[in-house]
């Protein structure tokens, strides 16, 4: 799976505002909304969900990265998108460093396989810390979607 | 500690496979111990004490891993893991009780 199946180049956002873990997910969640991949009346419950998911465990992933998900029957397909904050957001990470670089998804539930292969996607990129650090670097959201088409084009790939 | 390295091969039995929140739980418990745990399939092992490292796997229902671990505590260090994949990851119910109601 490449990052181009399922994140939503029009709901990218570079310098994210929020400085909390409800108000990022808010904010990235906002950014679906905006770009037309969920339904408005969809979008508070959207938020709860993922919000529940991360009083299961902080999906805080270490390496100042965190994957908030969910699985909700609103939507027909995966969607995803990314979010950078330049200062870094206490997420309640695993390895207690704060978060900059946010990969929301959501899926629908009878997907589960779709899911996974999307972490696998990310995590296999993000392994390569010169992805990762322009990644945090980027000012832009074209500078995101330059990078995430580069990493689909296997330019980063490191194993 | 020139310890033989120990062995073990489980299966990913919940259906959602090794997603974030077993991985969460196997670092958690792989933390616990000093030994050294390698978890994969294939030629490919990753390190049992990273989450990013665990999702790379991308381990779906059904995958079987092989578990290896070296060190003092190896021994327990592959019980406990392997009592997380034998459970499930406690997950079976969680999943059972959102799945939507079948119409009969």
């Amino acid at each position: 799976m490449k990052f181009s199946d399922f994140i939503t180049k029009d709901a990218i956002r570079a310098e994210l505002k929020a400085e909390t873990k409800e108000a990022v997910i808010q904010e990235l969640v906002q950014a679906l909304l905006d770009a037309g991949e969920i339904e408005a009346d969809q979008q508070e419950d959207i938020v709860a969900s993922i919000m529940k998911r991360e009083e299961l465990g902080s999906t805080g992933i270490g390496r100042g990265v965190a994957v908030p998900h969910t699985k909700h029957p609103s939507v027909q397909k995966l969607v995803g998108t990314v979010g950078v904050s330049e200062s870094g957001v206490d997420f309640d990470s695993l390895d207690g460093e704060r978060v900059q670089l946010f990969f929301l998804l959501i899926s629908p539930p009878e997907r589960p396989g779709d899911h996974l292969r999307a972490l696998e996607n990310i995590s296999r990129q993000l392994r390569d810390e010169t992805f990762c650090r322009f990644l945090k670097q980027s000012k832009t959201a074209d500078d995101i979607n330059q990078l995430l088409k580069e990493a689909d084009d296997n330019q980063f790939v490191s194993g | 500690m020139s310890n033989a390295p120990f062995r073990r091969i489980v299966t990913v039995n919940n259906p959602e496979g090794l997603h974030a929140r077993p991985a969460d739980m196997l670092v958690r418990t792989a933390n616990k111990f000093t030994a050294e745990i390698m978890i994969g399939k294939d030629s490919e092992f990753v390190d049992c004490k990273s989450i990013l490292s665990l999702l790379t796997l991308g381990a779906a229902q059904g995958t079987e891993l092989t578990l290896t671990a070296q060190g003092d505590d190896a021994a327990q260090a592959l019980e406990s893991i392997a009592k997380l994949f034998d459970g499930g990851f406690d997950e079976t119910n969680l999943v059972r009780g959102v799945e939507p109601a079948v119409d009969s």
